[in-house]
């Protein structure tokens, strides 16, 4: 199958910082990928390179030619300063005729909210709006900032149902970003689990149970809610140093490298995680790696 | 004789056609200063007209043109140093719009009192307005016009969502760019009019009250340019009736429109 985006070794570096360090990825045709992280892994980054608004400052990414790309931002906050019902916002960049816009909105079951002000919409009402926006360009490919962010828990599922379902119909390739792993499990082929590298690529249920994964999420990978701001302040020991067995990707990455006092990475990172196209491990221990084409 | 010549010899008539002019230009030009927050951002673009009227004078081109060549550096110190993050926005336009304003005071005191009219300039002289004058605000707000709606559709969608407009391979930083040029146009046309000390009131206060009486982008920037006609006709017409400085009345009208859009509004929704 066609790669329609790829990027090969982006890295981008904010003020000494390493946020993206080489990272490789590909989105083909009808297929769902999902980009996992915790705060600060550097998925928005990434895809604001990807959707062409930020230069890597390494790297390049690849699209096919006149690809064309639905993106949804992660975060859509229109000010009430501004008068703006959902049709006009439907062809706010673009033109289209009315039809057109009515069957976006039916598709992503918001045909009702036409006539809203943009304002009144509750976090889902604007994710599918914001969907049926996309689905108006006829991308090749849904780009997805978090698009579960300030939608219910219930919502969350229908809202994944619903871009599982598009995909089906359109067969246009699908990124997002998302930051729980359980949630878009159902309705991801591939999953990247990212901080600032990839740690890990595959199959969600196989991504779950990679020891990267698991060391990368802590307690949220074994099912329990945990805050990476709360285990932030059980990382680190009294002189400084990271606690073993306690480490979650909580904690302060500054001067970050690959490999090296990073919880996510293996002790053998390089030698377990090429990067795509997805090839066998090249050594025992993770699953995550490779043998996982779905296809 | 009433041919079109005959009437423009009238100073009403041709305070009241200048008016209108910039009126309509400045209502939908407005709505962006609204909507983007950059009401402070064209005070101290329209301070900055004063020191270009002194360039202007020294160097015995006409004002209008350093008008516009001030207002559009200004705009570019503003976005420069709007980058760096040690003071928020609202004191740094407070300092340069009040710093604007005083060494424009100071250079045109410099040329001597006699030459320039300080009050005209800061309050407006809509009732001194010449067919030169006439002519140049037409021209000036028929641009200003033509250019917005030029650019109305990347720059409505960058005021939305910037990323999402650019992502989408919309012009957004020409559109922004024409947007600086518009104010700075809008300013130099304008200052005869109200004066610098009060063009911000003529683009923020009929988009403002045009935002309670509409669902639409466009249906906000034709009212609020309506809105800034009836504020013209009507401050024009209260100043020749009570003897009141033309300007300020112009404002003051329109001030008054804007309460009674906010009562109208609140006894709507109840």
């Amino acid at each position: 199958m066609t790669a329609l985006l790829r990027a090969d070794g982006v890295s981008v570096r904010h003020g000494g910082r390493l946020i993206l360090d080489a990272v490789d990825l590909e989105v083909r045709q009808g297929e769902i990928v999902t980009i996992v992280g915790p705060n600060g892994a550097g998925k928005t980054t990434l895809v604001r390179i990807l959707v062409g608004l930020d230069r890597p400052d390494a790297g390049q990414v690849r699209r096919t030619d006149g690809l064309s790309i639905g993106y949804v931002p992660q975060r859509f906050h229109t000010e009430s300063l501004l008068p703006l019902t959902v049709r006009r916002l439907m062809t706010l960049g673009q033109r289209a005729g009315d039809a057109a816009v009515q069957a976006a909105l039916g598709e992503t079951g918001a045909a009702h909210l036409t006539e809203a002000a943009v304002q009144t919409l509750s976090g889902g009402e604007m994710q599918r709006v914001l969907l049926a926006r996309a689905l108006l360009r006829q991308p090749d490919i849904l780009i997805l900032d978090e698009p579960a962010q300030g939608v219910d828990f219930r919502g969350q599922l229908d809202l994944y149902d619903l871009i599982a379902g598009l995909r089906r119909r359109h067969g246009m390739g699908v990124l997002m970003i998302s930051h729980d792993l359980h949630v878009v499990m159902a309705a991801t082929d591939r999953v990247i689990c990212l901080h600032h590298h990839v740690c890990c690529v595959g199959h969600p249920e196989a991504v779950a149970q990679d020891p990267a994964y698991q060391r990368l999420f802590g307690r949220e990978a074994a099912g329990h809610v945990a805050l990476y701001s709360h285990d932030h302040h059980h990382v680190h020991g009294p002189d400084g140093t990271v606690q073993p067995g306690l480490v979650s990707c909580g904690h302060d990455h500054s001067g970050h490298a690959p490999g090296q006092d990073d919880p996510c990475s293996l002790p053998s990172h390089d030698a377990h995680f090429p990067p795509p196209p997805l090839s066998p491990p090249s050594g025992a221990g993770s699953r995550c790696a490779g043998g996982h084409s779905h296809d | 004789m009433t041919d079109m010549a005959g009437l423009l010899d009238d100073f009403v008539v041709r305070a009241g056609l200048a008016g209108l002019a910039v009126a309509v230009a400045a209502g939908p030009l407005g709505c962006f200063v609204i909507w983007r927050r950059m009401a402070y951002f064209g005070d101290a673009l329209s301070h900055s007209a004063l020191l270009g009227i002194a360039l202007g004078t020294v160097l015995r081109v006409p004002v209008q043109a350093t008008i516009v060549a001030t207002g559009l550096i200004m705009a570019a110190f503003l976005t420069a140093f709007a980058r760096q993050k040690r003071l928020g926005s609202d004191a740094l336009l407070g300092i340069f719009s009040h710093a604007a304003l005083s060494f424009g005071l100071i250079a045109l005191a410099f040329l001597g009192a006699v030459r320039i009219d300080l009050h005209g300039l800061l309050f407006g002289d809509i009732l001194a307005v010449d067919r030169i004058d006439l002519l140049q605000v037409w021209l000036g707000c028929a641009a200003v016009l033509g250019v917005l709606a030029a650019v109305w559709r990347p720059l409505l969608a960058a005021t939305v969502h910037r990323d999402l407009a650019q992502a989408e391979g919309l012009p957004v930083a020409r559109a922004e760019l024409a947007f600086m040029l518009l104010m700075a146009l809008t300013i130099a046309v304008a200052v005869k009019i109200v004066g610098v000390m009060l063009i911000t009131a003529l683009l923020i206060i009929p988009a403002a009250a045009a935002r309670g009486l509409s669902r639409t982008p466009e249906q906000m920037a034709v009212l609020a340019a309506g809105i800034g006609v009836t504020a013209v006709s009507g401050g024009l017409g209260a100043s020749l009736t009570w003897d009141l400085p033309a300007g300020p009345a112009i404002v003051a009208t329109a001030a008054l429109i804007f309460s009674a859009t906010m009562v109208i509004r609140k006894t709507g929704k109840a």
